[in-house]
């Protein structure tokens, strides 16, 4: 019998990957722990080790092969004295790649709608298509081209590449003292950042994911959002701490959380959740040329996502600016991160069924830009607030007051959170899938505004 | 010394590693770099000041003393708000160590107890007292308070007040002098309370794994608050607590000026020649509660009383003063001229003004989005 070797998922989120090299060839005896295929994730390359005993008999993907779905069969063994029998496997060939069903494909962000109305992009500007987390890296390694006092420190940052690859490079060209490794010690580091803010510098602190930067709060809360005010406006502390924020795939509970609201509802913070690229990258080098504390809240879904990035010397977004993403007539849609994927694809349902929706992404989460979303408000006169986290005190609690605050006059229904379920994330794919928002939800309660 | 309420500090002479180093090079013993400072510094003991040098520490703690003196005084009648540390008793710790820093390129950082380092900084009193009350002469502009001041232009990096937060935000200081390589450490004081928090070590760890220009300085005064170091830690010996990290250790009496002055001398050599952070334990005592709402009944008054007859820093440099020729009258003067500044600053912070209302919006965020 022939052994099937198949495209292995190397990560939580992998879905699938580059076939880099082979390094048997056919007709090559295999033991267990040789070292068969390098494969290369968006997040590393890992080598694939072999776990049975035989010949290599099949290459069924050609090395070099990009986006092999995981699952698929990419080579076959035949295991020792079976070479006789195994004439029958080869009627049964594994599928070529290309016919390969992927498994459980993540919601595919749909085609941006682009109704970009930065001013910072002129008319006429060529666009290239980057993943976020290049887009975060030029981002970075732009601002330290420009400015000696930029540098990088946490986790695997430097000699590793970055933990999900967002620094990957960024130690060849800058070198160790300007990259920096930390130990695992994320209240020390992110006091050392802010103390490096204090006397000077400009930090960028990696959180590898924003869960662990929960033993961080106080250094990101006490010292570099208070500081300022407590000293009358003597002490700067311009860091910014980045990372993997909100739910990832099958990560459990303490591993996948939106920690927006948390850090929104402080003063003397600014919190910026960019979702495509141009935006992660625009933003991110306003953050770091700030004078304030920026938390920057990235996600772990949206990382290997491509989308345009404007062809600029100097692509820099205001802070506290929304956007709208999509214009439209009927309901709006407010949104951020990882939801305005999901509210473009809940608006091509509803366009299909005549609602004409708007969608506006908040991008910076404090200062909130309140104006965007009242004058959307007043134009569509219902909302919608679709959020990746938990619905109580969530932005949306907080974008729901702003409406009957400042927008009760334009409300033709009330407001509706769709939010995740208001549990821990569960592990099981089921649970974790009923726990978390998706477009149709958010069709749901677009049509529940829209009386439909 | 400040002899501890519990007789637990072996005679530094006893100490194993001092007998390593008698017999053998620092090729043989390879912990000759955790004990070496504190024979460097045990070999010459008190620093040698001239009598300009020794008036100056004279009437900087003095001045310490009196500020917050009267810094009591105006709690009592209620100018003074909230959380308020008094430094009396552990003036030598802050003249001794500071005296010692180069002040174009040093940083300090401490704790919530900061009047007294402000004041080392020669920081004008009338504007930490202004800041005490609350009003809008005061350093931050009455919106930080006796545990919030800082003073950038004198790299006065804060009054913390989270416990410990001060020492990992140190290490970024030192950190920052490192990358700027300007030549600079930071000085960054904790208690023996903070002595326990995690963030200490993980700071020690990247202080030394780095060799970060910094110098930790726990100031033992003996209670946590209220809790005696012996009842808190299980290593009171604090100086000790950096071996796991390689840091070495100083263990220094911080109620003599002289002798914290000599060992602050050996520290930052040491420091400032590229060889990473060094650990001092200064052994002191606070004469007052923890804050002004202490009812102090974790001690008695006796042993209060046996510190400030038998130890008391200032008591001890007059001594040495008067010893080397100075008149009592002349000491009298010097103390008559301390009084008047601090009632001036006193005076200067109940007739300024509280801060514009509109102050409430300013500060927040540095830019405009």
């Amino acid at each position: 019998m022939a052994i099937e070797l198949k495209m292995p998922a190397l990560s939580p989120t992998m879905e699938e990957g580059t076939l880099a090299k082979w390094l048997k060839a056919e007709g090559d005896a295999i033991e267990p722990g040789d070292i068969i295929a390098e494969i290369e994730t968006d997040k590393a390359t890992m080598e694939f080790e072999a776990i049975d005993e035989g010949v290599l008999t099949k290459i069924l993907v050609a090395e070099g092969a990009e986006n092999v779905a995981v699952g698929t069969v990419i080579a076959q063994i035949e295991g020792e004295g079976e070479g006789e029998d195994s004439g029958s496997g080869a009627e049964a060939p594994a599928p070529p790649p290309a016919a390969s069903p992927a498994p459980a494909p993540a919601a595919e962000a749909p085609a941006a709608v682009v109704a970009v109305n930065d001013p910072a992009i002129p008319a006429g500007t060529s666009f290239t298509s980057t993943q976020v987390r290049d887009a975060l890296r030029d981002a970075m390694a732009e601002e330290m081209r420009a400015d000696r006092r930029v540098f990088v420190m946490g986790e695997e940052v430097a000699e590793y590449q970055g933990a999900y690859k967002v620094t990957q490079g960024l130690l060849e060209e800058f070198g160790p003292k300007r990259v920096i490794d930390t130990p695992i010690t994320e209240y020390g580091f992110a006091g050392i950042g802010a103390g490096a803010a204090m006397g000077g510098l400009k930090p960028i602190v990696e959180f590898m994911t924003f869960n662990f930067a929960m033993q961080a709060i106080d250094h990101i809360v006490n010292s570099a959002a208070k500081t300022n005010y407590m000293s009358g406006g003597q002490m700067r502390c311009p860091i910014v701490f980045r990372g993997p924020n909100g739910a990832a795939s099958r990560v459990g509970a303490q591993h996948s959380q939106n920690y927006g609201p948390w850090y929104a509802s402080v003063p003397g913070l600014i919190v910026i959740a960019p979702y495509d690229s141009a935006d992660a990258k625009g933003l991110m080098k306003a953050a770091i040329r700030s004078e304030d504390p920026v938390v920057f809240l990235e996600n772990e879904l949206v990382y290997g996502r491509s989308y345009d990035v404007p062809d600029l010397d100097d692509h820099v977004l205001p802070i506290g600016k929304a956007r709208v993403v999509k214009e439209g007539k009927d309901a709006t849609i407010v949104t951020y991160s990882i939801g305005v994927g999901m509210a473009l694809e809940a608006a091509e349902t509803l366009a299909a069924e005549g609602i004409d929706v708007e969608i506006i992404d908040l991008r910076t989460l404090r200062p909130l830009d309140k104006q965007a979303v009242l004058d959307s408000l007043a134009k569509t006169n219902r909302l919608v607030i679709a959020e990746e986290g938990w619905p109580t005190c969530s932005i949306a609690s907080e974008i729901v007051a702003i409406c009957m605050e400042e927008g009760f006059d334009h409300l033709d229904a009330p407001v509706l959170r769709v939010c995740n379920e208001d549990v821990p994330l569960p592990y099981a794919a089921n649970l974790e899938k009923l726990a978390l928002i998706d477009p149709p939800r958010i069709v749901e309660a677009v049509k529940r505004v829209c009386y439909v | 010394m400040a002899k501890k309420p519990a007789a637990r500090k072996a005679p530094a002479k006893s100490r194993a590693a001092s007998k390593v180093s008698e017999t053998g090079s620092s090729i043989e013993d390879p912990d000759f770099i955790l004990h070496s400072l504190q024979e460097e510094f045990e070999a010459a003991k008190s620093f040698v000041a001239n009598d300009e040098q020794m008036l100056e520490f004279y009437r900087q703690m003095l001045l310490i003393r009196r500020f917050e003196e009267k810094a009591g005084q105006l709690y009592g009648l209620g100018l003074i708000g909230g959380f308020c540390h008094l430094y009396i008793g552990q003036e030598a710790v802050a003249i001794g160590l500071q005296s010692a820093l180069d002040n174009d390129r040093d940083s300090v950082i401490t704790g919530y107890r900061d009047h007294g380092h402000m004041l080392a900084y020669g920081i004008d009193p009338k504007v930490i007292m202004a800041e005490l009350t609350g009003r809008e002469a005061g350093i931050s502009g009455g919106k930080g308070g006796s545990m919030h001041m800082f003073s950038t232009e004198h790299k006065f990096y804060g009054g913390h007040g989270i416990v410990g937060a001060q020492v990992a935000l140190g290490g970024g200081l030192a950190l920052a002098h490192q990358y700027n390589e300007d030549g600079g450490l930071c000085l960054a004081y904790f208690g023996d309370g903070a002595a326990n928090q995690g963030q200490v070590y993980e700071t020690f760890n990247m202080a030394a794994l780095w060799k970060l220009p910094i110098v930790f300085v726990v100031e033992d005064n003996q209670y946590a608050m209220g809790t005696a170091s012996s009842r808190s830690s299980a290593e009171t010996r604090f100086h000790r607590r950096g071996t796991a990290f390689r840091i070495p250790g100083m263990e220094v009496d911080g109620m003599n000026v002289l002798e914290v002055r000599a060992a602050a001398e050996v520290a930052f050599k040491h420091v400032r020649e590229g060889n990473g952070p060094v650990l001092m334990e200064l052994n002191t005592y606070r004469y007052r509660g923890h804050s002004m709402s202490d009812p102090a009944k974790y001690r008695t008054r006796d042993e209060v009383q046996e510190q400030r007859d038998n130890h008391d820093p200032i008591e001890r440099m007059k001594s040495v003063l008067i010893e080397a020729g100075h008149d009592e009258a002349d000491l009298k003067a010097i103390d008559k001229g301390i009084r008047k500044i601090v009632t001036e600053a006193a005076d200067f912070s109940e007739n300024s003004p509280e801060p514009q209302p509109a102050e409430l919006y300013t500060d927040i965020l540095v830019e405009k989005y």
